[in-house]
């Protein structure tokens, strides 16, 4: 029998050189296992004397001990490699493109519906909708613009045989609001309005915006803080808001309400036709024929209302250079948003 | 409105710039559109006559002139125009000059022949549009002088925008009157003389049972007038800076008085005319040809200027062709008239006419014009084309005439209106550059309206009037002030937007198209339903309301088809326009939500093998949608039938017994028809029926744990799946959590007219372990009675 020192040593050269976790249990249970050479060491323990037989224990049981501890070195290593080896064949080109379904996008006039919708909906307005195929009251008569009115040629309107029109702004959703909800108001309208005009600047259906406010004490002031805020978060930058006279049948006193180019900083560019400015929204203080028209008592209450394009907007805001890229749907448009 | 700055700076002269100006006008409410000068820049252009004109010996086209400039010598210049004429004035650029568009003229040899000039056709000079001959000058033009100073060019032409309101600011008094309020300074005096008559020659005029139409009507006749004058160039540029042609001498200056005056007025040709005026309204029967060669039926309705026997003109709009004013003509009838506006609109929109003096009429003029023009008329034609002056004939029914109106204006109105005051003093200044006559009281002002605002009749008229003119500048920022209220966000109500963002998470893109299409395309998508049709579309490709989205859609999708883009999958959201059969011409608007899918149904990706997108791809994507109600357990996919779509590809999807949408695959024939590429699937959902939504109750979780199994099953290829579901839910009881079919096959090792179809059953107790008794009875339970109601059969 090879004394106990030879026999540790040969373990642990033979465990140093196993290279596999197979290998190394295989020399485990050789050393240490129920019939190891350990075991069959220790057995000879009873041949000895008694007064020797601690001591030789001892002995053995150091070197257990060490076996143990240079294979358990040992199987951290290989399970190290082991790891290793996985990582590396397990690498991969995490340049390669991700799976799944691609991106939809919802089109930027409803984007900019939204962000209108969010910025008015903070200050207590509805969001109010009504029918896009309009009767003479509803989009005319009530907005102080009878039969023969002058200002009927402004708008050039889609009829149907049956006298029924396509609403050409979104002026009768405030009429018919009105006629139904008692004041204080708070309104705005979104939708497809209609006009017999094509060319570069005029698709024959377009979206505009419409608002609302009415109450005992509403006045220009009023609107003219508003719609500068609403303009300046809309655009995210103080942009300069004027306000000039002009004529709408619905309103008075009324205003065009103009900003300064985006594009140019109000310097004059080809966009704001040299002038540096750019005309965005329609507004006034709402007509007493109006307020009448809808049963609303004309010397209590006052009102404002403002409209405006959206597609208009959306074009300044995303910087659409053609009107006509809207309503194409062209695939590689709309992913852009 | 176009009109000469010059022009207007006779009349009231601010010292301003014309920017400024134009900035002030705007502001107000008159809104500049453009300031363009009258002419390119030009030098050593004069007038020159054409001495003699000789053939060019080399060149056919070409001809060699002798002019006069003025100086001792002539010049001899070759020209191609075919207009020549001896003795005609010409504009001649001499050797030096420079003309627009960067042209210098230089002596140059011309096949030959030296030219020490050009003469210059009115596009070369940027006067006109006309390049086929040279521009003829008015024969005492003085030879040798500077055609930049003769014509006046250091002039611009503002283009006014007027608001429909603003009739009386169609003319250069009127707009002279508004600039001298806006600037606060002095219109110019121009009075206009009385003319005394040198003969007697005159027309009765009778207004017959048209009193309110024609309140007043005013005439004259002139004899022995020269109408082939030329019109002085003066007169003839300030109409062209108007954008108005020269006709003859006579009707430009009847468009020179409406221009300067803001009267429309009309001249007829006296010989033409058999007894006196008649303004009355039309008979039924009666034609006419109009000025534009255009013959119209009249009708009852139509005012028009009549002599004895015919119709001479519509009143108002255009005169007739007949008694029209040409270069024979030797004596004329003036006719200066206040018509109603209404009267005037309503003709030009039954003959779809306009004019510039329907533009007017329609907008109101001064009803105390009528006379004055008349004489400054009067002055000008004998100026001009001389002539004998007979009296002046006038109508007046002065009850139908607009008054002045007399209105109260209340101080606290106006802080109510505009939120702030402003001060006495200065709404009287204020109203009174405009012409407006205040009187004090004790609420605020009386205030007469001058005669020519006929817009103006109301309190609210006035306060425009004065915050306009005070300055939208000035008026303070306020903020409004109204009681804190909640808007109700229900839980329980989805919006549009819900549906929106989760179509784009499916990798929909959002589209708008336009609600009114292509009849034809409308019919193959929806044969049953007959759209409602517009009187006046643009185009055929949008004549009829869309009774569903899917032709713009389809239009959509070809679009991008054509443009190498195959894989599509577009929604959109808005109303459709469907007859309503309870009611004949009612038509139910409704909003829904419609898409259209083609292409593979994931994109090209490695990894991934490409496979076309398929019913139960876009059927997922619903489920998704539908999902947002909280309540999918509410809608059921049944077999439908839709004209538009794939018979065997059809479902509809109902909830709780209402119809919401449907989907499938396009018709082949339609796909045929529109030669689309590859599979194409639509569906379309009623939006009022998805927007309920419940609030979901959370139920406790289970501890113990699930069991699953799987059973396969053969049964005849017609068995929909539903109801092999619906059958292990209907028999599998309580503990039966969860029935989901993973796999469908049809083919090699499936009997004949048979398909297999796999399902995976989850069990599960809330409160203990399930035993294997009870799993293997549940088991059994669900297979005799597949066995029983499909005559399944157990695949081994």
């Amino acid at each position: 029998m090879t004394d106990l020192d030879t026999l540790v040593n040969q373990a642990k050269t033979e465990i140093q050189a196993s290279n596999d976790l197979k290998t190394l249990d295989d020399y485990r249970v050789h050393y240490l296992g129920k019939k190891g050479q350990l075991t069959e060491y220790l057995k000879t323990l009873g041949q000895l004397p008694a007064e020797e037989r601690p001591i030789f224990g001892q002995k053995v049981n150091i070197a257990k001990q060490q076996i143990q501890e240079v294979i358990e070195q040992r199987v951290s290593l290989l399970q190290q490699n082991q790891v290793a080896q996985q990582l590396a064949a397990e690498s991969i080109d995490i340049t390669l493109p991700g799976r799944g379904q691609s991106a939809g996008s919802i089109h930027p006039v409803t984007q900019t519906r939204d962000r209108i919708e969010a910025l008015f909906t903070q200050m207590g307005f509805a969001i109010v909708e009504g029918p896009e195929i309009e009767d003479d009251f509803h989009n005319f008569a009530a907005l102080n613009m009878p039969p023969l009115h002058p200002a009927r040629a402004m708008q050039d309107t889609f009829y149907f045989a049956d006298e029924t029109l396509l609403r050409t702004q979104m002026s009768p959703v405030q009429i018919r609001v009105m006629k139904s909800t008692p004041p204080p108001l708070r309104i705005i309208a979104m939708g497809r309005v209609y006009r017999r005009d094509f060319d570069i600047t005029h698709t024959p259906m377009f979206h505009q915006v419409e608002g609302l406010m009415i109450d005992e004490n509403s006045s220009f002031s009023d609107l003219k803080s508003i719609l500068t805020s609403f303009l300046q978060a809309f655009f995210e930058k103080p942009v300069p808001v004027r306000f000039r006279a002009s004529y709408f049948p619905f309103t008075e006193p009324s205003a065009e309400v103009d900003i300064g180019c985006l594009n140019c900083e109000a310097q004059g560019c080809r966009i704001c036709k040299n002038t540096g400015w750019l005309e965005v929204l329609g507004a006034g203080m709402v007509h007493p024929n109006v307020l009448q028209a809808v049963g609303i008592d004309s010397e209590r209450y006052t009102g404002w209302a403002f409209g405006a394009g959206l597609d208009r907007l959306t074009m300044l805001r995303y910087r659409i250079a053609d009107l006509r890229y809207l309503f194409e749907n062209d695939i590689r448009f709309l992913r852009q948003f | 409105m176009k009109l000469s700055e010059l022009w207007l700076r006779e009349w009231v002269d601010p010292a301003l710039t014309t920017d400024e100006v134009a900035q002030k006008l705007t502001m107000c409410g008159v809104e500049v559109e453009s300031i363009t000068p009258v002419a390119e820049k030009f030098s050593n252009v004069v007038i020159a006559q054409i001495i003699s004109i000789e053939k060019h010996p080399e060149a056919d086209r070409l001809h060699v002139c002798q002019v006069n400039v003025g100086q001792p010598e002539r010049l001899t210049i070759v020209c191609g125009a075919k207009n020549l004429k001896l003795q005609m004035k010409v504009p001649a650029a001499l050797v030096g000059a420079e003309l627009p568009n960067n042209i210098k003229i230089t002596r140059s040899k011309l096949r030959g022949v030296v030219s020490e000039g050009m003469l210059c056709s009115g596009r070369e000079l940027t006067l006109t549009e006309d390049s086929n001959g040279i521009l003829e000058l008015p024969v005492d033009a003085p030879l040798g002088q500077n055609v930049w100073d003769y014509l006046n060019l250091s002039d611009r032409i503002i283009d006014l925008s007027i608001t429909p309101n603003r009739g009386d600011c169609l003319s250069v008094q009127g707009m002279a009157r508004e600039i001298a309020a806006i600037t606060a300074c002095d219109i110019k005096p121009h009075t206009i003389p009385t003319i005394e008559s040198t003969v007697s020659d005159k027309l009765s005029i009778t207004v017959l049972n048209a009193a309110e139409a024609c309140p007043r009507y005013a005439g004259r006749v002139i004899t022995h007038v020269k109408a082939d004058t030329l019109t002085p160039v003066w007169l003839q540029e300030r109409l062209r800076r108007s954008g108005i042609r020269s006709i003859n001498a006579i009707v430009d200056v009847m468009n020179y008085v409406m221009l300067e005056q803001g009267q429309p007025m009309h001249a007829f040709d006296l010989q033409t005319i058999s007894g006196g005026i008649q303004i009355r309204f039309a008979k039924a029967t009666e034609e006419l040809t109009l000025l534009d060669n255009q013959r119209v039926k009249l009708n009852q309705d139509t005012l028009v200027i009549a002599d004895d026997t015919q119709p001479l003109a519509i009143a108002g709009v255009m005169g007739g062709l007949d008694s029209g004013v040409t270069l024979q003509t030797q004596s004329i009838f003036l006719e200066s008239a206040f018509f109603q506006p209404h009267c005037i609109t309503r003709t030009r929109q039954k003959y779809n006419l306009g004019s510039e003096s329907s533009h007017r009429f329609e907008r109101g003029i001064d009803p105390t014009l009528q006379v004055s023009a008349l004489e400054r008329a009067t002055a000008l034609i004998v100026e001009i084309a001389g002539g004998q002056v007979g009296p002046i004939v006038e109508v007046t029914q002065q009850t139908y005439l607009p008054k002045r109106a007399i209105i109260s204006l209340r101080s606290a109105r106006i802080h109510k209106i505009l939120g702030f005051t402003i001060e006495d003093a200065t709404i009287e200044t204020l109203l009174q550059r405009l012409h407006f006559i205040c009187e004090k009281n004790s609420t605020g002002w009386q205030v007469t309206v001058p005669v020519f605002r006929s817009d103006v009749s109301l309190e609210v008229d006035l306060i425009e009037e004065i915050i306009r003119l005070y300055g939208y500048e000035h008026v303070p920022l306020r903020q409004a002030i109204a009681p804190l209220q909640l808007n109700t966000n229900a839980e329980t109500k989805l919006d549009l937007s819900h549906f929106r963002r989760t179509l784009c998470e499916l990798g929909y893109h959002e589209v708008i198209t336009y609600s009114f299409v292509n009849e034809k395309h409308q019919q193959l998508f929806d044969p049953v339903n007959q759209p409602k049709a517009l009187i006046n579309p643009i185009t055929a490709e949008m004549s009829v309301m869309r009774t569903n989205l899917w032709s713009g859609l389809m239009e959509a999708l070809l679009y991008n088809q054509n443009r190498q883009q195959p894989r599509v999958r577009f929604f959109e959201t808005g109303l459709r326009f469907v007859p309503q059969p309870a009611e004949a011409g009612v038509f139910a608007q409704q909003k829904v939500i419609s898409g259209i899918v083609s292409g593979a149904a994931l994109p090209e990706q490695w990894g991934v093998p490409t496979r076309a997108v398929d019913f139960f791809d876009l059927k997922g994507d619903l489920i998704h949608l539908i999902g947002l109600t909280m309540a999918a357990h509410e809608f059921e996919f049944k077999p439908g039938v839709h004209a538009a779509l794939h018979p065997g590809q059809t479902a509809e999807i109902w909830r709780a017994g209402r119809l919401v949408g449907v989907l499938g695959a396009l018709h082949p024939s339609i796909a045929q028809e529109l030669d689309t590429n590859g599979k194409v699937l639509l569906f379309e959902l009623l939006f009022d029926e998805l927007t309920n939504a419940h609030v979901p109750f959370a139920t406790e979780l289970s501890k113990f744990p699930e069991i699953r199994r799987d059973i396969a099953i053969y049964v005849d290829q017609t068995v929909p799946s539903q109801r092999i579901q619906d059958t292990i839910v209907d028999v599998g009881g309580e503990l039966l959590k969860e029935v989901n079919v993973f796999d469908v096959y049809q083919g090699k090792g499936v009997p004949p007219n048979q398909k297999s179809v796999a399902l995976a059953l989850t069990l599960q107790h809330t409160s203990r372990t399930l035993l294997d008794e009870e799993v293997a009875a549940i088991m059994d339970r669900v297979i005799s009675a597949l066995i029983q109601r499909f005559a399944a059969e157990l695949r081994g």
